[in-house]
């Protein structure tokens, strides 16, 4: 990066048409799909239990968005604007199949934790918002770049979910104990209630981190 | 399945297992129209309606799928058949009551990408239901969605009144009650016998 000419501006605003990077880094932070954006919601709170699965599941979504990113970037000119949303979806759904059928083939288990949450990747709001919002008005690199950028922040939003849950939960971190013998798991953080208090509480957290951004600037 | 009695699905998709509270199913809409009591239940109208249409159409399409061997085909034909049941809706709407259509907004077209109607469409088809039995199904699990979207903006519609700190304004405020209605809605578990 050379800083010619943008010395007067700020990092943060060189940053802002700076190189592909930037679409990156925004997915991680500044665009959080789940932290800041609260998309693509049913899945963070559904299979968020264990540290495992949310691993497992943020994964999965990443590769569907990231197929499904360059697909509709490099077909942006070729599909017709009104049956757009469409063929998204359908491009999606292809994309979740194989995923679908690629965990049950690589493990058993695995598919059977996540169940209907793998084929419900189709309807995250998320991929859909990126294909129509991002990679239909942005060229492969870009787009790739996005969807990376989302997919790991998405899957880093479920780690944090999954890890607090479970450590609570069960006092375990991947099936590794925390916690010393005696320890009262809180059975109500792997319970769907937890999933609420868990997310609620990060979001509170970074509504507080943002409102002292915005305070000391 | 025998013993499953049509009763027990219906208690069971809208109370015990909850779509909204206890799978996370339409969490989306959930948080984007439960501000004001009017829209959220017509807002649960329509889904339950683009619920039942949908659960009679995939038990159609699971049979043929299997009929002609292509199981692989199943979330595909799901998705299409939702989005144009949806567009459907919409239309009709548009066409019945412009207000209600301005009111729900963006949010009829996202019926579409509703986690709890395609989840119904799966749920249905693994737990091997017939099709009187998906019909119950399916609307159990839309009066379970209607009456968590209508709990839920009866407590918000109260809590603008309320005095919170700014911080807990918003999202994190509705996943707090929801999380709270979520724990409450589990008592119901003892129903099913």
């Amino acid at each position: 990066m050379s800083d010619t000419g943008k010395d007067k501006k700020g990092f943060f605003e060189s940053l802002n048409q700076g190189p592909p990077t930037d679409e990156f880094i925004k997915g991680l932070w500044r665009d959080n799909p789940v932290f800041v954006q609260v998309l693509g919601m049913c899945p963070v709170l559904a299979v968020s239990n264990t540290a495992m699965n949310a691993l497992a599941m943020g994964l999965a979504t990443a590769f569907v968005l990231l197929m499904s990113n360059i697909l509709v970037s490099s077909l942006r000119n070729f599909i017709p604007k009104q049956v757009r949303i469409a063929s998204y979806i359908l491009i999606i759904a292809t994309f979740v199949t194989i995923t679908d059928y690629a965990i049950q083939a690589i493990s058993v288990d695995l598919h059977k934790a996540l169940g209907a949450f793998i084929s419900l990747i189709v309807v995250n709001c998320l991929i859909l918002s990126r294909a129509e919002a991002f990679a239909s008005k942005n060229t492969i690199g870009k787009s790739i770049m996005d969807a990376l950028g989302m997919g790991v922040g998405f899957t880093f939003a479920l780690l944090c979910l999954g890890a607090v849950r479970e450590v609570f939960g069960n006092g375990t971190i991947f099936n590794f104990p925390v916690f010393p013998d005696g320890f009262q798991n809180w059975i109500v953080m792997i319970l769907p209630a937890g999933g609420f208090f868990t997310l609620a509480i990060w979001l509170l957290i970074f509504n507080i981190a943002k409102e002292r951004k915005a305070a000391s600037s | 399945m025998k013993e499953e009695s049509l009763w027990y699905i219906f208690i069971n998709a809208s109370l015990i297992n909850n779509f909204v509270l206890a799978y996370f199913l339409g969490i989306c809409p959930f948080l984007g129209v439960s501000g004001k009591m009017e829209t959220a239940s017509k807002m649960g109208g329509a889904v339950t309606f683009v619920m039942l249409i949908s659960s009679m159409c995939a038990y159609g399409i699971h049979a043929f799928l299997e009929a002609i061997n292509a199981p692989f085909l199943q979330l595909i034909s799901f998705i299409v058949v939702i989005a144009s049941t949806v567009q459907l809706v919409e239309m009709f709407i548009r066409k019945m009551s412009p207000t209600l259509f301005r009111a729900l907004g963006i949010f009829l077209p996202l019926i579409t990408t509703n986690c709890a109607i395609l989840g119904l469409a799966l749920f249905q088809t693994s737990k091997g239901y017939g099709f009187i039995e998906s019909i119950v199904y399916a609307s159990g699990a839309g009066a379970g969605f209607t009456l968590a979207l209508v709990l839920i903006a009866g407590l918000r519609e109260k809590l603008d009144f309320a005095d919170v700190p700014n911080v807990v304004k918003g999202t994190a405020l509705t996943l707090l009650i929801a999380g709270i209605l979520s724990l409450s809605f589990m008592g119901f578990a003892g129903l099913g016998g």
